[in-house]
């Protein structure tokens, strides 16, 4: 496999040196090592599908990707991002999966009048004023998350509740994010480590404070954990627990097994949605990779959709006013349904409640339950002039 | 140390001089400004790994903690600048943009902190010191991404470049210069550092602890001021990256940066001058080549490292001097 | 009162878990002076051994017969190929060695594995909880684990104590050159130890699967609070690395439960509990540090 990715390296090189002067290269920099590699492993491959499926074009327009990993260190995506903008000349760039790495990328980019398509994070400076024509957030604004989530507690008439979170920026955003539409009693906020993977003392903890439900932001390995260790503990069949899309994921989801059955979470996508650029998608990534699509798959694919159809309208143009009019018409069918971008060019979209259940199999998958919240947008868009 | 051996390292340090100066020139001629942006990354990462082996090689203290120190001066410059931009105070000084200040203070800040963690580190040796050193970083590291106020693990973007003496330093080739020059100074404090007494002390406490103490040196105190100008060091390197990369995060303090500088001062050769300055260069090289290269670089990064501990104990710049250097 | 025992209870399981990485990593040092950073590698590949060899044989059994000889093969051949190499050198080189298998092995398991969190389940017959006492469920996984932990210690200290291999082990630490002059072959002897060592790594590796993450850098989480235990205890003793371990297990549990109480005793509400997140994730570390401040060979120093 080291020989496939040098010889599909070396072929790149080949490529890019005989390329046409139309193509357009897209810098994708993402997270591939680091336990949180599988998440920038499925946004890549789910954008390459989609190029894929034309021949390796997006809206007419032969692209190259190049994909790079960021190691989940800010100051390597930089390197990266500055490596692409003035060495390979790129204007186009994507990939980013963390708010941080985002925070260091950015702003070099939009400064270099390159263009950022989001397919993941959505940090709350660049949703608001330091918001920028050229920043496009396709997949959420991060708090979109939690308050979809939020949004569901109380739907589901939760009164006293109790809220975990890492003890970092994002985990204090979820928190923050949550309580914004929940609107309910909280009888206490914990405060878990970066690198915790023992949760057994927090679990004692709920159980003496005995709250209806619970509401955890534990992304990735943490999630799984946390989940695992829940089951075992026996809460899961006395308290109800409610959480974000990154806390049960498909691969979560997977990995947990029957732990996770039961568990609620919200998402603007899901596996199961049947519109047909979803049912396509789901297909096509089967096919090609051999495993089960992921929301991040998705975000991915549905990036690659809107760049391919705002570079359908302008020819393949970059570099003047109709990309923007192009882009934020998003003139495209996404997996996820209806979408269109807000005036900060974040998305406006619809929340769905998502429970994990036992599927015929065996194995736990995730079932659309009911929408959570139409066309919603993020708190931020009246901080932004644009 | 032969004449010709001599006469051959002179030539090659005026020529690695040369190319550094000329740098920059190539590089606009050739219109690649991203060569010159990846030179100052090695120069800074140079200054940091030249600090480190001052301990490393020179005292045989091995430091898993230095990205702390990098990390504090980053955050010193970005601290002032974020105050400044917020038009606020921090402990009742207004926040700053001028480099001569802040610069100098964030060598200051990594210097106290490195002076606190090493009196306390230095009472251990060995593993010990190895693991405290570490300790030491980790706290600094869960506290800076506890800070909210400062952005938390998301970290601090600053606004523009620091301007040095009221001159904005925009472009690239300036600041470029500027690392040049400070590196410039650090490799020379340090080479008179380890011909004067100083180093000699040093080195031989290193060799033979008791030995120095009978003749009548506490190596404690030579130890602890080399444990503080490395700090001081480190902590330059840092205001410097903040500069360069316009964006600091508690990533700059994580175990596996202080890993990378360990590796980056073995790789070029420990007790040489040239040494760190070529390991950071061939590490950054090499690291960033083979992630272009594949998404699964760490399975070739891995072995070239192990090899390098395994059969080149003296780094590179010792595989080139051969044995004539010993 | 039931409810810090039940929180004592998870600290001492905590403590226990960790001791089965830091007997390994302690008795490789003590005994061959080798500091592996590298034995979260061997911890992380118990853990993939085990959940592989149990998903496609569909045995909880043979998935730790899986992990164990997974993990022992892969110290086995780390220890041939590498760690041998580096007994006589500084540890500054031990460690940079160390440091580039650790990189290795995640790429390796990327590439061979992916990159996803694999399934592992609680076997059936240890899933479900015992009420340990009136009103506290306690999980029942929990209790074999601690149980396995309990048990190794027991084992380790009469092999070391009572067998032969163990009394050359004994030896070997302290005077190499007479245990060659017994006509023993120190560089075997150095390889079985390795070899246990990391079938400990292992053996922890596959324990936690069940309740943690199977997952790509797996065992840095763990390899850091591991260095730390033996250090506390003072390195190369197996009795040190065991109070180090039970100790940092309830100082890390029971300062998560209760430090935010505490806390907000004097502040108010989200700074308190902000305050007592970052100082409960540094308490470990200070505790530590003051251990080595006050004993720089840690608790339980091993003559050299």
């Amino acid at each position: 496999m080291i020989f496939k990715a040098l010889t599909t390296a070396g072929a790149a090189l080949l490529v890019m040196t005989t390329a046409a002067a139309a193509q357009v290269k897209i810098g994708f920099i993402t997270t591939l090592s680091t336990p949180a590699g599988y998440l920038g492993e499925d946004a890549r491959d789910g954008f390459n599908l989609a190029v894929d499926e034309e021949g390796g074009k997006l809206g007419g327009t032969p692209v190259q990707v190049i994909v790079e990993d960021d190691k989940l260190r800010p100051a390597d995506g930089k390197q990266i991002a500055d490596k692409f903008l003035q060495s390979d000349k790129i204007k186009l760039f994507s990939g980013i999966i963390f708010s941080n790495v985002a925070g260091a990328v950015v702003p070099g980019i939009l400064e270099a009048d390159g263009i950022y398509v989001s397919p993941n994070a959505g940090p709350s400076p660049f949703a608001g004023k330091d918001c920028n024509a050229n920043y496009y957030v396709t997949s959420w604004q991060n708090d979109n998350l939690h308050e979809s989530a939020g949004a569901l507690a109380k739907k589901l008439g939760y009164k006293n509740m109790v809220l975990l979170a890492p003890n970092y920026q994002a985990g204090k955003d979820a928190i923050t994010g949550f309580r914004r539409l929940y609107g309910g009693g909280v009888i206490e906020e914990i405060y878990t480590s970066l690198d915790q993977t023992d949760f057994s003392a927090e679990m004692a903890k709920i159980r003496s404070l005995k709250p209806d439900a619970v509401f955890q932001f534990h992304p990735g390995g943490q999630g799984i954990a946390f989940l695992k260790q829940w089951a075992q503990s026996g809460l899961k069949d006395q308290i109800a627990m409610v959480v974000a899309a990154p806390s049960l994921d498909q691969r979560i989801a997977a990995a947990a097994g029957d732990a996770a059955i039961g568990i609620r979470a919200t998402a603007h996508w899901n596996v199961d949605f049947p519109n047909e650029a979803n049912k396509a998608f789901v297909a096509g990534f089967r096919k090609k990779y051999n495993r089960e699509a992921t929301i991040y798959a998705s975000q991915g694919y549905d990036t690659a959709k809107l760049i391919g159809a705002a570079l359908k309208a302008t020819g393949g143009k970059l570099d003047d006013k109709a990309f923007r009019t192009a882009m934020l018409k998003a003139d495209v069918k996404l997996t996820r349904g209806a979408f269109k971008f807000g005036p900060n060019q974040h998305p406006i979209q619809d929340w769905y409640e998502i429970k994990a259940v036992k599927a015929a199999d065996g194995s736990v998958a995730l079932e659309t339950v009911g929408k959570v919240l139409e066309n919603h947008g993020d708190a931020y868009a009246k901080d932004c002039k644009l | 140390m032969t004449d010709r051996w001599k006469l051959l390292r002179s030539i090659l340090i005026v020529a690695a001089a040369v190319a550094l100066i000329a740098l920059p020139f190539v590089a606009a001629m050739l219109g690649s400004t991203y060569a010159i942006t990846l030179a100052t990354r090695l120069l800074i990462y140079a200054m940091v790994a030249t600090g480190l082996n001052l301990i490393l090689g020179y005292g045989g203290l091995v430091s898993f903690g230095h990205a702390a120190y990098f990390g504090l001066g980053g955050y010193t410059v970005a601290i002032l600048a974020f105050h400044l931009g917020e038009g606020t105070s921090i402990l009742g000084f207004p926040g700053t943009n001028e480099a001569l200040v802040a610069w100098p203070l964030a060598m200051v800040v990594s210097g106290l902190a490195a002076l606190v963690f090493g009196a306390l580190s230095l009472r251990t040796s060995g593993v010990y010191f190895i693991m405290i050193t570490l300790a030491f970083a980790q706290m600094t590291y869960y506290v800076f991404v506890a800070l909210k106020y400062y952005g938390g693990d998301d970290g601090l973007s600053l606004a523009r470049r620091n301007t040095l003496g009221g001159a904005r330093i925009v472009d690239a080739q300036t600041f470029y210069f500027v690392c040049l020059a400070l590196l410039a100074l650090v490799i020379g404090v340090v080479q008179r550092m380890t011909v004067s007494r100083f180093g000699m002390v040093l080195s031989g406490a290193r060799a033979d602890e008791r030995r120095m103490m009978a003749i009548g040196y506490s190596p404690y105190r030579y130890r602890l001021t080399a444990f503080v100008i490395a700090g001081m060091t480190a902590g330059l390197g840092g205001a410097l990256w903040a500069n360069l990369a316009r964006f600091v995060s508690p990533d700059m303090m994580a175990w596996t940066k202080s890993g990378d500088f360990l590796a980056m001062a073995i790789l070029g050769g420990l007790t040489s001058i040239a040494g760190p300055v070529i390991g950071a260069a061939a590490f950054i090289l090499i690291e960033s080549t083979l992630s272009g290269l594949t998404e699964y670089w760490q399975v070739i990064f891995g072995p070239i490292v192990v090899a390098v501990a395994l059969f080149a104990p003296r780094g590179l710049w010792g595989m080139l001097a051969g044995k004539q250097e010993r | 009162m039931e409810l810090f025992i039940e929180q004592s209870l998870n600290g001492l399981q905590l403590g226990l878990t960790i001791f089965l990485l830091a007997a390994g990593l302690t008795l490789v040092f003590g005994i061959m002076g080798v500091i592996n950073l590298a034995h979260g590698s061997l911890f992380m590949v118990g853990a993939y051994g085990a959940a592989l060899t149990a998903a496609k044989t569909g045995s909880w059994i043979l998935g730790i017969a899986g992990g164990l000889a997974a993990s022992a093969l892969t110290g086995f051949l780390v220890e041939v190929a590498i760690v041998r190499r580096l007994y006589h050198r500084d540890h500054l080189y031990q460690v940079l060695a160390t440091f580039g298998l650790i990189l290795f092995f995640n790429g390796l398991v990327a590439l061979l594995v992916g990159r996803a969190p694999l399934l592992m389940e609680t076997p059936k017959a240890l899933s479900g909880f015992v009420e340990i006492l009136p009103g506290i469920p306690y999980p029942t996984y929990r209790l074999a684990v601690m149980a396995v932990g309990l048990t190794v210690a027991l084992g380790l200290w009469l092999f070391i104590a009572r067998t032969r291999t163990g009394m050359l082990i004994r030896a070997g630490s302290t005077n190499r050159s007479m245990v060659a002059a017994l006509g023993v072959d120190i560089g075997r002897l150095y390889t079985l130890v390795f070899s246990l060592g990391a079938m400990l790594a292992g053996l922890a590796g596959l324990m936690v699967g069940p309740i943690r993450s199977v997952q790509i850098g797996m065992g840095e989480q763990v390899l850091i609070l591991t260095f730390l235990v033996i250090v506390i205890g003072g390195i190369g003793s197996i009795r040190g690395a065991f109070v180090g371990s039970i100790l940092i297990g309830l100082v890390d549990t029971l300062g998560r439960a209760y430090l935010p109480s505490l806390f907000k005793v004097f502040l108010t509400g989200s700074i308190a509990d902000g305050l007592a997140g970052t100082l409960s994730s540094i308490l470990i570390y200070l505790v530590m540090a003051v251990v080595l401040v006050v004993r720089p060979r840690g608790l339980f120093p091993v003559s050299e």
